[in-house]
C-alpha cells in the first residue's frame, strides 16, 4: 500500500515537472537568447561592432583557432599546427571533410583566400593589424597550410582564433554581410531586420555536434523591455544583462540563473597626456589619488565590477595586483596638485560616451575630482562625436570608455593613440613582448608594462567591466565571462 | 476642384525638394566619420579610408548630393552604410510594424476619442462632459512609454496573453503577428484619443452655437438629430487637421513605445541609423517619411475641400 502511494507521489510529481517544462519551453532544444545591440550585419570579417560576432562567432564561422571560454587557444578548421625552430613559420594541419554551409567542400584554398583577403591593400578589416605580421599564406597540399611572419609573434595563434580571422569562402566571402556562409555547428537560417536572427542545426557538421536543433537571438535595447522579456519566458537567457539592478530579482527566483562574469573591458578614465595640465605626471598622480573605485562600481555599476590598477584583466595570468599604487588619499592629491602649480585647482572638460558606466560614472567620478579642486565640465557626447572629438582629433581632457579587446596594453605603445602616452622604455618593453614567445618571459615583461601604467597614472584605472548573465535555471554550457567577442552556444544545453 | 488639387500639388513638389536639400546638408554637418564608426577604435588607417572609398564618402558633399538626389528620383533610395542593404528593402520591412501599428492605433482613437467627444459635446456642463473630459485630461497627463510598461507588466509578464514585445513578419504567422502589435497599438491610442475626445467637443460646442444648428432645430429636428446630422460634419474640419498630425507622429515618432516593446519599426531603424552614422538610412528615410506627411497633409486639404466647399472656391460662394 505505502509503495503505490509512494508510486502515485512520484508520478504526480513527474507530471508536474513535466507540466512545468513544457510551460517553460524546456523540453525542445530551442533556444532564445537576447542581446543589448543588433549587429549591423553578419561578417566580423568586415566590422567592429561586437555584436557580429555575439551572433556568429563559433556558431556560425570558424577560424583555424578559437579561443574557449577560460581564454586558452584550441583547434577548431586546424586540427594541429606545429611552429619552427625560429617561430617564423606555422603550419597548420586542417580538419577534414568539412563543408560549407552551402555544399562547397572546404579547403587549403580557402584559408589562403581568407588572410589574403583580410591582409589586402583594399581590406576593411576592423583588426587588420592581427594580418600585419604575415608574410606569406601558402596551400601546401588540400590540407596543409603554411603561414610565414615576419618575426616571432607571440599571441599569433590567439589572436587568429578571433573573429576577425575567421575562414570564408570566396564564392559567398561577398554576401556574408547579409546571409553568412561558414563551417560552424549551426547555419544561418534568416535575419529579421531589428528583431532577431534565427539559427539551426548544421547536421553536416564535422566534430562534437551541438545539443540545439535552433537557436534565435532576439535584440532588445531597452532595459526594461528585457527583463520583461525574461519575466514573461519570451527569452532563455540574456548573456549580458542590461539591467544590473534588477539582477536581484532573478537571482531571488530559481527559475532563473545568474552568471557573474567578467568581460575583457579594462573601464579607465582616459586622459589626453599630451595636453596641459595633464602631461604633468603630478597631476595625473594627483587625480589617481582622488579616485574611489568601489564606490564607483557601486554607484555606476551596482556593485558589479572587479577594480583594476593598471591596464590589463584581473582575470588574466599575467596580471599584477597594483591597486596601492596610488591609493585614495585626498590631501596627497591635493599637494600633488599644488606642486605641479595648480594650488588653486584645475577647471577641464570630461567627454561622455553613452553607456551606463560612462555617464552614471562620470558624475561621481566628477564628486571625487573636485575633493582635490578639479572643477569638471561633463558633456554628453554619443559614439559617432566621441569617435571624431576625443579618439581622431583628440580634442579633450577627459573621457571614460571601457576597452574591450583582449590583451591589448600595447595601445600604450602607439603615441599616436588617442591617450596621447608617449614613453620610449614602454615602447621597448611592448616591442620586446610582441615577439618573445617563451610564456615566463612574456609574463616578466607584461607585468613591467603594467607597472609602468599604474607609476606613471597614465589613466585612471577604474574597473573590469563585469559580465552578468541571467539564464533560465535548467540551461548550462554557457559562458559566464568573455574572454572574446562571442556567445559561443556549442556547448548549450537543456539538462532535463 | 482639380484646380485646387493642382496647385496643392506643386506646392508638394517644392516642399520636397528643398526638404531633401536640408536634410543632406544638416546631415553632413554632423560629427563623426560612418567608416571609422563601423571598424570601430583599434582599425588601421588604411583600412577606414579602404572602406571610406567603398562607401563613396571621399567625394565632395554636392557631388553626394546630386547622386543621392538623382537616386530618389529614379526610385533608388541608396545602400545602407553599414548594414549594406538596399535602404528600401530596410524600410520595407519596418513598414510592415509601423504601417499597420500607425493605421490601427489611429483607428482605435478615433473609435474612441470621436464618440467621446461628441458625447461630451451633446452634454455640455453636465456629468457626462465633466466625466468624458476628466478621462481625457488623465489620459494626456499619462506618457504612453510609461502605460507600455504597465500593459506589458499586466496582460504579458503577469497574465501573458499577449506577447510582452517583438515581432514575428506576417508571413510566418499572421495572428501572432497581429497579437503583438494590441498592446502597441493600444498604448499609442489612449493618449491620441483623448487628444481627439477634446478637439471634437470644443469643435462641436462651437458648430452648435451657429446659426444653422439653431435654424435646424427651428425646422423640427431634435438637438440630437441637430448635431449628428449637421454639426459632427461641420466640427469635422480641426479634427480631420489633428488627425493627419497624428498619423504623421505614428508613423515614425513611436520609437519609445518601439522600445518599450522591441518592435522593429522605422522609429527605431531611423535612431539606430543616427548613432551608427549611417547617414545614407537617416536621409533617404527621413525623405520618405516627409514625403508621406505631405501626402496625408495633401488629403486632409482635399478632404477639407470636400467638406467645406468655401476652401475649393476660395470663399467665393459665401453670400452668394
Amino acid at each position: 500500500m505505502t509503495q503505490i502511494i509512494e508510486k502515485m507521489i512520484k508520478n504526480s510529481l513527474l507530471a508536474a515537472a513535466m507540466i512545468g517544462g513544457t510551460a517553460f519551453g524546456a523540453l525542445s532544444a530551442e533556444i532564445r537568447v537576447g542581446m543589448v545591440l543588433e549587429p549591423p550585419h553578419l561578417d566580423p570579417t568586415a566590422g567592429a561592432a561586437a555584436a557580429i560576432d555575439e551572433v556568429v562567432y563559433a556558431n556560425v564561422f570558424e577560424g583555424l583557432t578559437r579561443i574557449d571560454q577560460t581564454g586558452a587557444v584550441r583547434p577548431a578548421l586546424a586540427t594541429a599546427w606545429e611552429i619552427s625552430e625560429d617561430g617564423l613559420i606555422y603550419t597548420f594541419t586542417l580538419k577534414d571533410g568539412v563543408t560549407f554551409h552551402d555544399g562547397t567542400s572546404f579547403d587549403a584554398d580557402d584559408v589562403v583566400f581568407s588572410f589574403e583577403r583580410a591582409r589586402a591593400d583594399n581590406s576593411t578589416n576592423a583588426q587588420k593589424g592581427i594580418f600585419a605580421p604575415i608574410t606569406a599564406v601558402t596551400a601546401v597540399d588540400p590540407s596543409t597550410v603554411e603561414i610565414s611572419i615576419a618575426q616571432p609573434q607571440g599571441d599569433f595563434l590567439f589572436n587568429i582564433g578571433r573573429g576577425d580571422a575567421i575562414i570564408v569562402a570566396p564564392e559567398t566571402a561577398d554576401s556574408n554581410q547579409s546571409s553568412p556562409v561558414g563551417t560552424g555547428p549551426f547555419k544561418f537560417v534568416q535575419w529579421n531586420q531589428g528583431s532577431r536572427v534565427i539559427l539551426e542545426k548544421n547536421d553536416a557538421y564535422v566534430g562534437d555536434p551541438v545539443a540545439l536543433d535552433k537557436a534565435t537571438f532576439v535584440f532588445i535595447s531597452d532595459p526594461n523591455a528585457a527583463q520583461n522579456a525574461m519575466l514573461a519566458g519570451e527569452l532563455d537567457g540574456f548573456a549580458n544583462f542590461p539591467a544590473p539592478e534588477s539582477l536581484s530579482i532573478f537571482e531571488a527566483d530559481p527559475r532563473y540563473q545568474v552568471l557573474r562574469g567578467s568581460t575583457e573591458g579594462e573601464t579607465i578614465l582616459s586622459i589626453n597626456n599630451a595636453k596641459a595640465p595633464f602631461d604633468d605626471v603630478r597631476v595625473r598622480k594627483a587625480i589617481a589619488h582622488a579616485l574611489d573605485r568601489q564606490s564607483i562600481i557601486d554607484g555606476a555599476m551596482f556593485g558589479y565590477g572587479t577594480p583594476i590598477g593598471t591596464h590589463f584583466a584581473p582575470h588574466h595570468p599575467y596580471y599584477v595586483d597594483l591597486l596601492d599604487t596610488h591609493a585614495r588619499d585626498i590631501e596627497t592629491g591635493k599637494a600633488l596638485l599644488a606642486e605641479a602649480g595648480y594650488p588653486e585647482g584645475i577647471k577641464a572638460t570630461f567627454k561622455l560616451p553613452p553607456p551606463t558606466y560612462s555617464r552614471r560614472g562620470g558624475q561621481i567620478i566628477a564628486a571625487q575630482l573636485r575633493e582635490i579642486g578639479i572643477e569638471l565640465e561633463l558633456i554628453n557626447v554619443e559614439w559617432g562625436q566621441w569617435l571624431e572629438d576625443v579618439f581622431k582629433t583628440k580634442n579633450y581632457d577627459l573621457s571614460i570608455v571601457s576597452h574591450v579587446e583582449p590583451f591589448d596594453i600595447g595601445i600604450y605603445a602607439n603615441p599616436d593613440y588617442y591617450f596621447q602616452y608617449d614613453n620610449v622604455i614602454f615602447q621597448a618593453i611592448i616591442e620586446k613582448l610582441n615577439v618573445t614567445t617563451d610564456e615566463a618571459d612574456r609574463k616578466t615583461l607584461a607585468q613591467e608594462a603594467q607597472k609602468i601604467l599604474a607609476e606613471e597614472a597614465v589613466n585612471g584605472f577604474l574597473f573590469q567591466l563585469a559580465k552578468t548573465g541571467v539564464w533560465k535555471a535548467n540551461l548550462e554550457g554557457m559562458w559566464p565571462n568573455s574572454p572574446v567577442e562571442g556567445n559561443d552556444l556549442t556547448a548549450v544545453r537543456w539538462t532535463n | 476642384m482639380f484646380g485646387f488639387a493642382l496647385k496643392r500639388l506643386f506646392g508638394v513638389a517644392v516642399t520636397l525638394i528643398v526638404a531633401a536639400a536640408i536634410i543632406f546638408f544638416l546631415l553632413d554637418i554632423l560629427p563623426g566619420d560612418p567608416a571609422r564608426f563601423m571598424l570601430g577604435i583599434n582599425a588601421t588607417e588604411d583600412a577606414v579610408a579602404a572602406l571610406r572609398v567603398e562607401l563613396g564618402l571621399d567625394q565632395s558633399a554636392f557631388n553626394r548630393f546630386f547622386g543621392w538626389g538623382a537616386g530618389v528620383i529614379q526610385g533608388d533610395l541608396g545602400i545602407s552604410f553599414s548594414q549594406r542593404m538596399p535602404v528600401s528593402q530596410l524600410m520595407s520591412e519596418r513598414l510592415q510594424v509601423s504601417l499597420p501599428l500607425a493605421l490601427s492605433a489611429l483607428t482605435l482613437s478615433t473609435l474612441i476619442g470621436l464618440p467621446m467627444g461628441i458625447v461630451a459635446a451633446q452634454n455640455r456642463g453636465k456629468f457626462g462632459d465633466s466625466f468624458t473630459m476628466t478621462l481625457a485630461q488623465i489620459g494626456i497627463a499619462i506618457p504612453n512609454f510609461w502605460f507600455a510598461m504597465l500593459l506589458v507588466l499586466a496582460f504579458a509578464v503577469t497574465w501573458r496573453i499577449f506577447p510582452p514585445g517583438g515581432f514575428v513578419p506576417w508571413s510566418e504567422n499572421p495572428l501572432v503577428a497581429a497579437k503583438s502589435l494590441v498592446l502597441p497599438a493600444i498604448a499609442l491610442a489612449l493618449p491620441q484619443a483623448a487628444i481627439l475626445a477634446r478637439v471634437m467637443r470644443t469643435a462641436l460646442v462651437d458648430v452648435i452655437q451657429a446659426d444653422f444648428i439653431r435654424t435646424a432645430m427651428a425646422k423640427g429636428l431634435t438637438k440630437k438629430q441637430a448635431i449628428w446630422r449637421h454639426g459632427v460634419r461641420n466640427a469635422l474640419l480641426p479634427v480631420l487637421t489633428i488627425m493627419g498630425l497624428q498619423f504623421a507622429f505614428l508613423i515614425a515618432g513611436t520609437i519609445i513605445v518601439e522600445n518599450v516593446f522591441y518592435l522593429p519599426g522605422l522609429g527605431r531603424l531611423i535612431f539606430s541609423a543616427i548613432s551608427a552614422r549611417d547617414l545614407i538610412v537617416v536621409r533617404s528615410a527621413i525623405l520618405v517619411l516627409v514625403a508621406m506627411v505631405i501626402v496625408v497633409m495633401f488629403l486632409v486639404d482635399l478632404a477639407y475641400a470636400f467638406i467645406d466647399p468655401r476652401i475649393r472656391t476660395g470663399g467665393q460662394s459665401i453670400g452668394n
